[in-house]
């Protein structure tokens, strides 16, 4: 989707600005939100594509107006609901900071449910390798060195091709082999396997003769994404 | 929030003084959502506290630093290292959620290679860690692409006119890992003298590593 998390090429956000000596996390609902999203991520109910999906139904005014981690809370309250983990009425209650009536300490904990992460099960889980490359014997349609564009197209539903390289050619650099498709993934609607590639892009092409001449710009783009260039 | 926040006090978050603060909305919302789930069963809060720890105190960008400076006195490995990243930092442990297939990009006097992820905020964890807040933030994701040596100047790096800049956004499931330039003057030190001094943001290609005039 054309949100406002496809920020590649934007005017008028200031200079970056990094902090000496930063936190990993900068307070302590921070940590929560993280290890609250890793730890319902482990239920397996949804999938990193439907998780980034989720971040950026956010409106774009919010998205650009919020810190990373309240992305990661709108995210994942929105697929609590769609899963079925927490109902509507539920959610109200916590968008307005209201315990939930029936909590006790946080330390009763003889009632979690099997298959909820546990701590001895964390390293595991953090060193398991997701399946975002897979086997599928899938041919690719380009070859490195060849010259592609950037097929024009605007899903309305997840996607991974940045606006400013629609349309664009660039020449295939690395054939990184087969993943997943994010935009079917995202959907539930299926891995459809090809090929990912680092396409390059002369910075010129993309930003006009003002860009630096050597300079460029690598996308990891997939098959469905590309094609030949004439 | 919009229509389900019927606060008024819109988005206060303090978030550089959570210490003495009031409780903000965000806080509070977190703290009824742990609340809600843990009374569910859905999470175990010690587990919770297990993934902060893992990010807070084992897996950092000294992981990564390690690797640079490995590469930096051990050419075999180098070679390793840029022909198949994944399999030799895996062989170091390096392994793992969102580092899943690594690249390492190395720079040379000629090609400056510097990683962006344009979409969110993609980062390869099991060699660096968590990233920094600018690096997720919209300055840096919008500019690196249409600006890289702009903001390789609000780093204070400014690169001859004849290197060429290579901006990597990683929209798909690769992490990258900049191999930055090992400095003049380093010939004697030993591998972990060495990687003392690889920065973060060495790796993510916004730095060059430099050597403190002490050590010269």
């Amino acid at each position: 989707m054309n949100g406002a998390h496809d920020l590649g090429g934007m005017h008028g956000f200031g200079p970056v600005v990094a902090e000496p000596d930063e936190p990993v996390f900068h307070a302590a609902w921070e940590r929560r939100a993280f290890g609250l999203t890793l730890a319902m991520g482990a239920w397996r109910r949804w999938n990193l594509d439907m998780s980034r999906s989720a971040r950026e139904q956010m409106p774009p005014a919010e998205y650009l107006a919020t810190s990373y981690y309240e992305h990661w809370m709108f995210g994942l309250e929105r697929l609590l609901v769609e899963h079925g983990f927490v109902s509507p009425e539920e959610l109200a209650r916590v968008r307005r900071g209201e315990p939930t009536p029936s909590s006790g300490p946080p330390e009763v904990r003889d009632g979690v449910q099997d298959g909820a992460l546990r701590p001895e099960s964390v390293p595991r889980m953090l060193r398991n390798r997701r399946a975002a490359r897979v086997d599928d014997p899938v041919p690719p349609k380009f070859q490195v060195g060849q010259a592609v564009l950037t097929r024009n197209l605007h899903p309305q539903g997840h996607t991974r091709v940045p606006r400013y390289v629609r349309g664009r050619r660039g020449v295939v650099a690395i054939d990184h082999g087969v993943f997943l498709f994010p935009d079917s993934h995202a959907a539930g609607e299926g891995t459809q396997p090809q090929h990912v590639y680092s396409v390059r892009f002369a910075a010129q092409d993309l930003w006009g003769p003002d860009a630096p001449a050597r300079d460029s710009v690598y996308v990891d783009l997939w098959d469905d994404y590309l094609e030949a260039a004439p | 929030m919009s229509e389900h926040d019927d606060h008024d006090h819109g988005h206060d978050h303090d978030h550089d003084h959570p210490h003495n603060a009031p409780l903000t909305d965000v806080q509070l919302r977190v703290r009824a959502l742990e609340s809600l789930l843990t009374e569910k069963g859905l999470v175990d809060p010690a587990a919770l506290d297990a993934l902060i720890d893992t990010y807070e105190t084992k897996i950092g960008p000294r992981n990564g630093a390690q690797v640079v400076a490995k590469a930096w006195t051990d050419p075999a490995f180098k070679q390793r290292l840029l022909e198949d990243a994944t399999g030799t930092l895996a062989d170091l442990g390096f392994i793992g959620r969102q580092g899943e297939d690594m690249v390492v990009l190395e720079n040379t006097e000629a090609v400056h290679n510097m990683v962006v992820c344009t979409l969110c905020s993609c980062y390869p964890w099991p060699v660096l860690g968590l990233p920094p807040i600018w690096y997720k933030s919209a300055p840096y994701r919008s500019r690196a692409v249409i600006d890289p040596r702009g903001v390789l100047g609000d780093f204070g790096v400014k690169l001859p006119e004849e290197v060429e800049v290579r901006v990597w956004d990683s929209t798909a499931e690769l992490r990258y890992l900049v191999l930055p330039r090992r400095p003049e003057g380093t010939e004697g030190m030993t591998e972990e003298a060495l990687a003392a001094l690889v920065t973060r943001d060495a790796m993510i290609g916004t730095a060059v590593v430099r050597v403190p005039e002490a050590a010269r």
